[in-house]
């Protein structure tokens, strides 16, 4: 399947879960926030979330700003 | 200085003086600014991961830790109000229920000057939403006092344009905010050196927010340090109460007991 991950394009196995592309990123444990299809999705759902085909998930992270 | 918390949002502050973390060379001296200047609230901004990159890049959180310091989200490139409500729900979830946040909804890029009818809009949702609402708003007093009364927690006026340095631009107006206001009033932009805290401090403003002018001076360590004491120092002289200004002079030495 098809999904938008930050603003591009990206391929998927079916039936991926959010905590296992967490993971293929490389980024599980990190302090990140989640939001699919301008939802937010809350940590203790990760697991369970199933990506559909054409979901546009937006990972985000704290960085220095004024 | 310690029977003089800056209180925000029901929790108190030893500090006055809060830093961004943005513009700094690298991680190592937004550690060691964030440390010279005594800051306990530090705006940190809201972005995509990196995908792809190394995952083992430090982390902002690690160098400014939030069991120690007081994280304030902003909403720094936000346009709309709807941008802005998302990027704090986002911060929210980030920061594990973290509920302190600082709005600001931008009019234009040159100026960066705040759009405040979208401001307002943003403020009244958030409020209503749980957050709690510390506004970068304009040196106007009318709409400062509409914030307030929307519910945000600290209104911060601009004392000039956001990374120009200019200084406290319009001192009457600061003053006329802070005189009206009862939640705490903080200068959010435009301090370029220490004497600029030290007049915002004077004026009676309860704390300043402010990135730039440490973190573009030529020893940031150094002007981090100088504004925590700029800052201390126009709270003392605000709460001592200047003596009145004269036009002419008044001798300090006694004109009894002279014998020429």
């Amino acid at each position: 399947m098809q999904i938008t991950l930050n603003g591009e394009k990206k391929s998927l196995d079916d039936g991926t879960h959010l905590s296992q592309l967490i993971e293929q990123l490389g980024i599980e444990g990190k302090r990140i926030a989640i939001e699919l299809n301008r939802e937010i999705i809350p940590k203790s759902e990760h697991a369970s979330y199933e990506i559909k085909d054409g979901d546009t998930i937006e990972i985000v992270h704290a960085i220095g700003g004024g | 200085m310690n029977n003089d918390p800056l209180i925000i949002a029901g929790k108190a502050y030893h500090s006055r003086l809060l830093t961004g973390s943005g513009k700094y060379r690298d991680l190592d001296q937004t550690r060691d600014a964030t440390q010279a200047s005594g800051a306990e609230i530090v705006t940190v901004a809201i972005r995509r991961t990196n995908i792809g990159q190394n995952p083992d890049e430090p982390n902002l959180l690690d160098v400014l830790p939030p069991d120690k310091y007081t994280l304030l989200p902003n909403t720094a490139g936000c346009y709309t109000a709807e941008d802005a409500i998302r990027t704090c729900r986002l911060a929210r979830e980030l920061l594990d229920g973290h509920d302190l946040v600082k709005l600001e909804v931008l009019g234009d890029e040159k100026t960066l000057f705040p759009d405040v009818t979208a401001t307002l809009e943003a403020a009244k949702i958030l409020v209503k939403d749980g957050f709690k609402v510390m506004v970068y708003t304009n040196d106007d007093p009318i709409i400062a006092k509409r914030l307030e009364d929307i519910g945000c927690v600290a209104v911060m006026p601009l004392a000039a344009p956001i990374g120009s340095g200019l200084g406290i631009r319009n001192p009457y107006n600061i003053l006329t905010i802070v005189e009206n206001a009862h939640v705490p009033i903080l200068v959010d932009a435009g301090v370029g050196t220490a004497s600029d805290a030290a007049i915002a401090m004077e004026l009676g403003c309860d704390g300043i927010l402010m990135n730039t002018a440490i973190a573009a001076a030529q020893d940031p360590v150094l002007m981090a340090s100088a504004m925590k004491k700029a800052v201390e120092a126009g709270r003392e002289a605000f709460l001592a109460g200047r003596m009145p200004r004269k036009r002419y002079a008044s001798a300090s030495s006694p004109i009894d007991g002279t014998f020429f």
